[in-house]
């Protein structure tokens, strides 16, 4: 059920402002492809153009192709709701609906477009998203319970949970443990090594030995100055990425000379 | 504050001055404080004692003392039984308004919080701003002499084709001087505070949860569903609130529109039926004397209870799930 995601020659424009610049990038499906680079390169601003979320931002738009399977998410036929029901989304502090139960949170997103559960669906839907998100065993007696009421970690791993249980093809992770202390931020990466047997997984982080730990794939950007667009330097394998890297500015940034 | 974190520079004599300054200036701000929260009770103190003192004669004087003394009092009834409808009236009058104001109040809200664009979003909170600048007198002029002719031929066409529900049922006004056009004129006024107080909770809501509805794949409608609505739960209801506490206490319009009445009906397009506490007070304070004016101001002290006792409640309702709300 991953799907494989191809990207051309696409610019992001904030307003007038082009934010990155002219990235191609394939990404594999059932692997972890990671996005490395100093702050303000435009990971997290090209993260979001994965799933359209980028243009819920005033003046914020897309030129260039990213395909699905082939099929290129900003067609003008395409409903960007549609597109994020496929691919799914975790962000950088965990954000569980503070008014929802644990149990509702998980299900918030199948209970969308008035789509109809019977409640033993809906139960086992609960357990295998908990399950999924390695939860179960800490949340499966305080299901009623509110969400916010958890840990920062639980609470990431539920908004995990949440993500899955709509069955997307893909999932981006935007820092999702920058929040987190290092045993929760352990969790959730043993968790991305499960996940990405069923997903295609693209994960922004700024730990780079999170990204040698958990990616398959690095891909790394960076800034030429203040004003400037971001670039996709290089992407590779990250054991490539992080030994032999073909551009100097690569091997500057992992081996921590700068950024 | 700044003084305990800098460095010791004890000896100088500047340190030693400003230290000293410092202090009663936190000291004074401290008495401010203070004072201005205890000023809080002592004038809601004095003002329920000053009710209660002066409503004491009415509330122990015996039915036909009070027939004798108070114009308008019914004979063969204790003061219970003479304030009820004016309880009634002024609650049905209250939950009118509210039920017509706060849909709409909160369609506004969210229409300028989510919907429209900035620059119209910004106008159009400014124009529902002005009506909280209309005195109520004005309400009452126009509720009378434009809106209540205006509504009329609807009122009569709910009365001629809705009547088997109770509130549209009796004789309907032919005036428009009626409970119904209360309520309209009533909500009109409310919906200024009611709308002001969402939209400020509405926008609110934090970006993180509108986006983790948005990215589950949500559509406007939907977000406003899982993120906006629940977060801004407990702040429309203290704005309700807020709005009951104006209707309830509205004196003015309702006084100029309705054609008074003491009972216990339903019928709200029927003229001569109700009356509420404050427009009753107002209208019967000039040819008042002596006990009468102690009748007055033990209606008063009812009114003040039904306020107090709609606040408590919603105080009661808003923290009674506050371990859901988006606070923590």
């Amino acid at each position: 059920m991953a799907q494989r995601i191809e990207v051309k020659d696409l610019n992001i424009y904030y307003g007038d402002f082009l934010a990155v610049q002219d990235v191609a990038m394939t990404i594999e499906p059932k692997s972890v492809t990671a996005l490395i680079g100093p702050s303000g390169c435009g990971k997290s601003t090209y993260l979001r153009t994965l799933n359209r979320m980028h243009e819920v931002i005033p003046g914020a738009r897309v030129e260039g192709k990213v395909e699905l399977e082939g099929v290129d998410l900003y067609g003008s036929d395409v409903d960007p709701v549609a597109v994020r029901r496929n691919v799914g989304m975790v962000f950088q502090r965990p954000n569980p609906f503070p008014t929802m139960s644990i149990r509702d949170n998980v299900l918030a997103g199948v209970k969308l477009n008035n789509k109809r559960i019977s409640k033993p669906d809906a139960d086992d839907l609960v357990e295998s998203s908990l399950r999924g998100a390695n939860l179960w065993n800490e949340v499966k007696d305080r299901l009623e319970r509110p969400g916010s009421g958890l840990s920062g970690g639980q609470q990431q791993r539920l908004c995990i949970a949440r993500a899955i249980a709509v069955k997307p093809q893909v999932l981006l992770m935007d820092e999702p443990c920058s929040a987190l202390d290092p045993i929760s931020t352990l969790a959730i990466e043993d968790l991305i090594g499960e996940l990405k047997s069923e997903y295609t997984i693209v994960i922004v982080t700024h730990n780079m030995q999170q990204a040698a730990r958990v990616s398959d794939r690095t891909a790394f950007f960076n800034i030429a100055g203040t004003g400037k667009p971001g670039k996709l330097i290089e992407m590779d394998d990250t054991s490539t990425i992080f030994s032999s890297p073909a551009e100097k500015s690569t091997e500057d940034y992992v081996s921590g000379r700068f950024g | 504050m700044s003084i305990t974190d800098s460095p010791p520079r004890a000896g100088t004599r500047t340190a030693r001055r400003r230290r000293s300054s410092d202090r009663g200036f936190n000291r004074g701000f401290r008495w401010i404080a203070v004072g201005a929260g205890v000023l809080i009770l002592v004038v809601l103190a004095a003002v329920a004692l000053f009710l209660l003192w002066q409503a004491w004669p009415a509330l122990t004087a015996g039915g036909d003392e009070l027939a004798a003394e108070v114009p308008r009092f019914p004979a063969d009834t204790s003061f219970l039984g003479y304030v009820g409808p004016l309880v009634f009236g002024t609650l049905l009058a209250a939950v009118l308004a509210l039920c017509l104001a706060v849909p709409v109040a909160i369609g506004i809200a969210l229409f300028i919080s989510h919907y429209s664009p900035r620059r119209l979003s910004q106008v159009l909170g400014y124009l529902v701003d002005l009506l909280a600048a209309i005195p109520s007198v004005v309400y009452g002029l126009w509720g009378f002499l434009v809106l209540a002719p205006v509504l009329t031929p609807f009122w009569l066409w709910l009365n001629e084709n809705l009547s088997w529900i109770p509130l549209y049922g009796g004789q309907a006004s032919t005036t428009g001087r009626a409970m119904a056009t209360v309520g309209v004129v009533l909500a009109v006024m409310i919906l200024p505070i009611i709308t002001a107080v969402s939209r400020e909770v509405f926008l609110q809501t934090p970006k993180l949860h509108e986006e983790a509805a948005l990215a589950l794949g949500a559509t406007r409608w939907e977000v406003v569903r899982t993120a906006v609505l629940p977060f801004g739960r407990s702040g429309v209801i203290s704005a309700a609130m807020l709005g009951l506490g104006r209707a309830l206490g509205e004196t003015m319009a309702v006084l100029m529109i309705i054609s008074p009445g003491f009972s216990y009906s339903l019928d709200i397009l029927a003229a001569g039926q109700h009356q509420t506490i404050a427009a009753y007070i107002a209208a019967d304070f000039p040819e008042s004397t002596g006990l009468g004016i102690n009748t007055l101001i033990a209606a008063g002290l009812v009114l003040f209870v039904i306020t107090l006792a709609v606040n408590m409640t919603a105080r009661w309702i808003v923290a009674r799930r506050k371990e859901f709300s988006g606070a923590n």
